[in-house]
């Protein structure tokens, strides 16, 4: 897809809401250890593979943010920063830049600010939030079903037909399981939880994601209740 | 006219200047922070081995009273590759743990969604060090994510008082400390420093295979200054990671123009998005290696590596592209070279590109491998046992 970066595309959003954006992103505390200015070499583009496959460029993101752009940072943010392979190998930058972890704060304020393009670019993605966010586990064996990963061909078919005995073949002890990727304590789930919740995690999730949100809350809630907190995430 | 010389790549020796390398040292602001009361420094226990990082500096990489801190990629995905881990510490008699209190350093999802903040990031990774330090062992990261991941979360908290308070704060309310382990460890620096005993105790002789590898990115692309070098490999122009073991083991590694660029991963991309994956993994990188270095396999470090790079393959035979080249990590390759079982132990029915030609060259008869694994499986099977055991794997 060809990138639109015509000023007309955002027209909508006032200049002043796109700056509150730029400025969440600028007030990041890592924001001035990854952004030096630019000397458009293109270094990092060379090196990127997001920009082989698409209508992407780190040296264009960079340009916009040193310049302080604010139509432009707000039109790559929501129309970019999501082609990332987040790989860091335009870390190269000789600048010192790093256009990788401009394009995390970015998205961290797209998600934290509940951006249509956001949600759209995490679509899909739910279930992993699930699993990443009520086990401390971003897959598990029973993941591997052929209509989660239909082009990795038969061979997940094998897998998910023998997911059982496959895993109790397996020598270390912790990883007889199959809902996660190895045995986790349940005291270790609880602290994960409250990290989640005094960290405010969840006030993320439920800005890009409410029906999720809640289905988490529930679970969280009810666990955390179980092992003797009085915790709600509201 | 100015007459500048004129030397190929090939022929010019680099040498670190001491002048110009980068002399910074993280463990210095650790320990001054510790003297501080800020936090507490877990030490690398010994035994450990020295090793030189990209700019020189030494860094010690502990032999045992490791803590196993496990990929959830690996362990879900691609079991062998722990297993392998596992197994190679078991055959030196080392003592290791392999922990229950673990979670994920959630840095997939991170990298993926954004769904995270610094401060929830860095209190999951210290509350991992704390149950590490506990139980008196020593972390050593399984996954290139959470390695990299890690080294920043240690930047971030040297550097900023404010998120060094707000996570002691929430290691007091779940009642731990804020440690910090000395030096950031991936278990392949653990095999690298294990090379001469595993080349030592080699069953299979690997001289008639070439292999390519693929560096992680999070390993050598993130904090660089953290990763292994040495001047014997690419005259200490690339990380001597993976390729300094595989040279031990008599394996011709060949070299490809591609070896710099990521494997496809792209984190949100293997899992939502994975045309990007596909195309990247075989069109940047199998391709490229099969039809530059027509190597035998292809070796990697990572989770998403194995991963990406195996599986993707599937899409490039459907679109009749050169791939079918079989993905190991390095730990499946030291195992397999010190006679390890390629079905109990590195569980290669868990990858997916055909591996079985790669094994047939290093005489390994898989017909009998497979079967041996079958008679285990029927034992489950049939409840004669539940599980299969070291005992088994090892026999
Ligand atoms: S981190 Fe993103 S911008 Fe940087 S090289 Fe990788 S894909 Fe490109
Ligand atoms: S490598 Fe650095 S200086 Fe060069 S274009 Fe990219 S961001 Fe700018």
């Amino acid at each position: 897809m060809v990138l639109d970066l015509s000023i007309n595309k955002y027209s909508d959003v006032t200049y002043e809401e796109k700056e509150r954006l730029f400025e969440e992103a600028k007030a990041d505390d890592r924001w001035e250890h990854i952004l030096y200015g630019c000397y458009e070499c293109g270094i990092c583009v060379a090196a990127c593979p997001s920009a082989r496959f698409y209508d992407f460029s780190p040296r264009l993101i960079a340009q916009a943010v040193a310049r302080e752009d604010v139509d432009l940072v707000y039109t790559l943010m929501n129309d970019s920063i999501w082609d990332c392979s987040q790989c860091f190998s335009c870390d190269r930058c000789p600048r010192q830049n790093s256009p990788g972890q401009i394009i995390t704060v970015l998205r961290e304020v797209a998600v934290r600010n509940g951006l249509q393009t956001a949600k759209q670019a995490l679509e899909g993605y739910g279930r992993i939030i699930y699993k990443i966010m009520s086990t401390g586990s971003q897959v598990s064996p029973d993941m591997l079903q052929p209509d989660a990963f239909p082009d990795w061909g038969k061979h997940v078919y094998e897998i998910a037909e023998n997911l059982d005995i496959w895993r109790r073949a397996l020598p270390p002890e912790t990883l007889h399981t199959t809902e996660t990727s190895w045995k986790v304590d349940d005291k270790t789930i609880i602290e994960l939880y409250l990290i989640w919740h005094m960290t405010g995690v969840m006030d993320l999730i439920e800005g890009i994601d409410e029906g999720l949100f809640m289905i988490l809350v529930d679970v969280m809630e009810e666990r955390l209740e179980e092992a003797g907190y009085d915790v709600t995430f509201d | 006219m100015i007459h500048l010389p004129v030397s190929k790549a090939s022929e010019r020796i680099f040498k670190i200047d001491p002048d110009t390398a980068p002399t910074h040292d993280i463990r210095e602001e650790l320990f001054q922070l510790e003297k501080e009361g800020e936090l507490e420094v877990i030490r690398v226990p010994e035994p450990y081995m020295e090793v030189k990082t990209k700019f020189g500096r030494i860094k010690k990489i502990p032999l045992e009273k490791t803590w196993h801190h496990k990929s959830c990629g690996q362990c879900g995905h691609i079991p062998g590759y722990s297993t392998s881990i596992f197994w190679l510490n078991r055959q030196f008699g080392l003592d290791y743990y392999d922990p229950t209190d673990q979670t994920s350093c959630t840095a997939w999802n991170y990298y993926a969604s954004a769904t995270s903040n610094p401060e929830a990031q860095a209190a999951v990774a210290i509350r991992n060090f704390a149950a590490a330090h506990e139980v008196g062992y020593f972390p050593l990261i399984h996954c290139g994510t959470s390695f990299g991941h890690y080294k920043e979360v240690r930047h971030a908290l040297v550097h900023q008082p404010e998120l060094r308070r707000k996570v002691r704060d929430i290691m007091k309310r779940l009642g731990k400390k804020l440690v910090v382990p000395e030096e950031v460890v991936h278990y392949s620096e653990w095999v690298y420093a294990m090379r001469d005993r595993i080349a030592e105790r080699q069953v299979i002789d690997m001289s008639n295979i070439t292999a390519t590898v693929h560096p992680a990115c999070h390993y050598h692309k993130l904090i660089e200054e953290d990763a292994i070098y040495s001047e014997e490999i690419y005259g200490a122009q690339r990380t001597a990671i993976i390729t300094g073991v595989l040279e031990k083991l008599g394996i011709n590694v060949a070299d490809y123009s591609t070896w710099f660029d990521c494997c496809g991963f792209g984190f949100r991309h293997i899992l939502v998005s994975r045309d990007f994956s596909r195309s990247f993994s075989v069109q940047r990188k199998i391709e490229v290696m099969i039809e530059e270095a027509n190597p035998d396999v292809t070796v990697t470090h990572d989770t998403g590596c194995v991963t990406t790079l195996d599986q993707s393959q599937v899409a490039g035979q459907a679109h009749n592209k050169k791939v079918g080249l079989p993905v190991m990590s390095d730990s499946q390759m030291a195992a397999l070279a010190m006679g390890a079982h390629p079905y109990k132990v590195l569980q290669l029915h868990w990858h997916n590109t055909n591996n079985k030609p790669f094994m047939e060259k290093l005489g390994i008869d898989v017909k009998k491998k497979w079967a041996e694994f079958e008679v285990e499986c029927d034992q489950l099977k049939s409840g004669k046992k539940e599980f299969m055991s070291w005992e088994d794997a090892e026999n």
